[in-house]
């Protein structure tokens, strides 16, 4: 008997629709071997040591050491509370913006801690792009979210290079064939996930080697899932992605990697299949099988 | 019915009245709640419709005068083309108005006293500029056009009655008579009163305007917008998203909400003893004005700005640092924009509130007669809220009713004020 009925696939790269993802499920073991080779074949992009979060008082997490990989997918699950959504705002210092909150230890990405003094926030947030839970496009034309970050970064010499950025996130956001024709309406006329996928194109626009995800389909329906989450196995060929989830499926059909936190601990992290066939901790086999959370 | 019948009926609903009871109470107190809101409403409609009612009838009248031509004989032997200022014109109207009413001076001068009771002095002053611009006009006869004075002006709109005693009334029989004749002959014409916009405060209440008072008003809230609007603005933006929250912070906040409630009257002796007695900023003066409301505006501004900036969802915050926006670039381009309408809806609402206010100019000198527009933002001036107070404690009755008209003046001056606010509201609007 499987652990985990909604086991999934670990695509290796080509994007698939809904409709072949039953196919997909049903050759699990042919296509497992894929995985562990990608991890190990890319050095790791994000390393953190002994990461430790407080807000006032309250610490959120504890003694967090962790490997993340580049061009490939890490998943962060665990119950609401356990701090996976924390430590993913430390990686790009979103929870600068929090008075209260204190972050020890450290996170360096490409061996350069995110947290020394001579790191401009502005700058980290650039490298490391981030897309919300809530799609949050600007209340401005589908054009300006877009040309925004390249703009205020000066990416772009002149309006001809700034529309061809523009293009080719759209593009790689696979949002560009739905838009190209009202770039200049507003983006928050979009739907749902038409606006998630805007605001992925946002973040590529100021090409960044890190794209963190915090549960970016909890607010979509499953078409509209589906299609972000064929775009995330798209992108991962050319950035280092983190998807924080709720749901284990997700983790287990987009990512590679995986990290479960209970507790503001890091409980468990590995390669996805392993976790999802294998888990060592007795606390990861009872989330994973639905027993908790 | 049977008293037994009566008690078995009574018995039978007894299950179902506890109930049904407390559902009838329920239904009578809400009706009730309802009654007293629309009770409400119509006492507040009533009030509102008596201030106005009120208001506009006493005033509506002041926008109609009656205005007189009369044919002047300019007298060489009697006008000097030496010395035209010191000639006695209004006794010159004078004699052209006996003419016309066709009665002769007496010894003492009696009736051309009388006589010139009855027209404004401006048909003087328009001889004399009429002949400082060519003397050649001295031995013809010239027509002006001008006002009644203002008593005769409300004898013709019924204001001053005949039936009143005649010593009780500023005009006797015989004048009366007389503008009676002057009506009948088709000599006196009523009109729109374009004065009472071209002109400035004056003695005479035929002669008196609120163009000056306007003027003043418009100065002195530019100066107001041009301070508090930035300074507010710029202060509740630091305070709401750069500031820390610590225990300063806290000061300050909790010392911006008591000084909105802090009574005008006070920042009046503020800006007294601040701009006039130690920057020495000429006192009754539109800027001296504009600073003393900028200050009485700040936290009104700084608390509707506050408040608009936090309405502003955080979404749009973390989606502008998240792209790596810098914190004043997140606020500049994305939080500010969005907060727009309502920063613009409280900055122009506290300024009609102190478009309106009285108590702390009459502190810094701006309660004084100034006969025209004011030259410049140092110069002195009127606005019109102390216009309407200098009116209101005038002696002449003519003036009660230019209070009102210039109320009615000061009420539409904020009714486009508030309506400029309404359309920046929409026009700024935005979804998210």
């Amino acid at each position: 008997m499987t652990l985990f009925p909604f086991a999934s696939p670990f695509r290796s790269g080509h994007a698939m629709s809904t409709q072949h993802r039953d196919d997909a499920i049903a050759h699990t073991a042919a296509s497992v071997s894929a995985a562990p080779g990608a991890v190990e074949a890319n050095a790791f992009k994000i390393r953190a040591r002994d990461v430790n979060v407080f807000y006032g008082d309250k610490q959120a997490l504890f003694d967090v050491n962790l490997d993340v990989p580049g061009k490939s997918v890490t998943a962060f699950i665990g119950p609401s509370g356990c701090g996976k959504s924390t430590f993913l705002r430390c990686i790009n210092r979103m929870n600068d913006t929090i008075p209260s909150a204190k972050v020890t230890g450290a996170i360096e990405i490409d061996g350069n801690d995110v947290n020394a003094k001579s790191v401009d926030p502005v700058v980290l947030r650039s490298r490391v792009g981030m897309v919300f839970q809530k799609p949050n496009p600007f209340p401005k034309t589908i054009f300006e979210n877009v040309a925004y970050g390249p703009r205020i970064h000066g990416l772009a010499t002149g309006k001809a290079e700034l529309e061809a950025i523009v293009e080719s996130s759209l593009k790689k956001a696979g949002l560009w064939n739905e838009v190209s024709d009202r770039l200049h309406q507003p983006g928050t006329g979009l739907s749902g996930g038409q606006q998630q996928r805007l605001v992925i194109a946002r973040a590529i626009a100021v090409s960044p080697e890190v794209i963190l995800m915090d549960e970016p389909c909890s607010a979509l329906d499953p078409i509209a899932t589906a299609r972000i989450e064929e775009l995330i196995d798209e992108l991962r060929s050319q950035f280092c992605i983190v998807i924080v989830t709720h749901s284990m499926a997700q983790a287990a059909r987009v990512s590679q990697k995986t990290a479960f936190f209970h507790m503001g601990k890091l409980v468990e992290s590995g390669a996805t299949e392993d976790m999802f066939t294998n888990p060592r901790d007795s606390r990861t086999q009872d989330y994973i099988t639905g027993r908790f959370g | 019915m049977t008293d037994a019948a009566r008690s078995a009926g009574a018995a039978k609903r007894a299950p179902l009245t506890a109930r049904e009871a407390m559902l009838k109470k329920r239904h009578r107190s809400e009706a009730w709640f309802k009654a007293q809101g629309v009770a409400a409403i119509i006492i507040a409609m009533i009030f509102l419709v008596v201030l106005v009612g009120r208001v506009v009838g006493q005033g509506y009248s002041t926008f109609l005068t009656h205005s007189i031509s009369v044919p002047v004989y300019l007298d060489p032997s009697r006008v000097d083309a030496a010395a035209l200022e010191g000639v006695n014109y209004d006794y010159l109207v004078a004699e052209g108005m006996m003419k016309k009413l066709g009665v002769q001076d007496d010894d003492l001068g009696l009736i051309s006293g009388k006589v010139m009771d009855l027209t404004s002095r401006d048909l003087g002053f328009q001889l004399l500029n009429q002949l400082k611009a060519d003397p050649s006009l001295i031995g013809k006869t010239v027509t002006v056009t001008g006002p009644m004075k203002a008593d005769a002006d409300l004898y013709y709109k019924g204001e001053i009655k005949r039936s009143t005693l005649e010593e009780d009334r500023k005009l006797d029989n015989q004048q009366l008579d007389w503008l009676d004749q002057l009506q009948k002959s088709g000599a006196v014409t009523a009109g729109f009163n374009v004065k009472f916009f071209t002109n400035s405060d004056s003695t005479e209440p035929e002669q008196a305007g609120v163009l000056g008072a306007v003027v003043g008003s418009a100065m002195m809230l530019l100066i107001t917008a041009l301070i508090a609007v930035p300074v507010g603005v710029m202060a509740a933006v630091y305070l709401e998203e750069f500031a820390p929250k610590n225990r300063w912070t806290d000061v300050i906040e909790v010392n911006i909400n008591n000084l909105a409630a802090v009574p005008s009257i006070v920042y009046g002796l503020l800006g007294l003893a601040l701009f006039i007695n130690w920057l020495h900023v000429p006192r009754s003066s539109p800027l001296v004005g504009g600073l003393v409301l900028a200050l009485m505006a700040l936290p009104t501004v700084i608390i509707a700005t506050r408040s608009s900036l936090k309405a502003v969802p955080p979404s749009i915050r973390e989606a502008a640092l998240g792209v790596g926006a810098s914190k004043a670039q997140t606020v500049f381009h994305h939080v500010l924009p969005l907060a727009m309408p309502g920063v613009m809806t409280g900055a122009i609402l506290s300024l009609a509130h102190a478009l309106g206010e009285t108590a702390p100019l009459l502190m810094i000198g701006m309660v004084s007669f100034v006969p025209g527009v004011p030259e410049g933002f140092t110069g002195a001036s009127t606005v019109l809220p102390v216009q309407v107070f200098i009116w209101e404690n005038a002696s002449e009755r003519a003036f009660h009713e230019r209070t009102a008209a210039a109320i009615i003046v000061l009420l539409v001056f904020m009714i486009v004020m508030n309506a400029a606010a309404v359309i920046l509201r929409r026009r700024f609007e935005r979804r998210w």
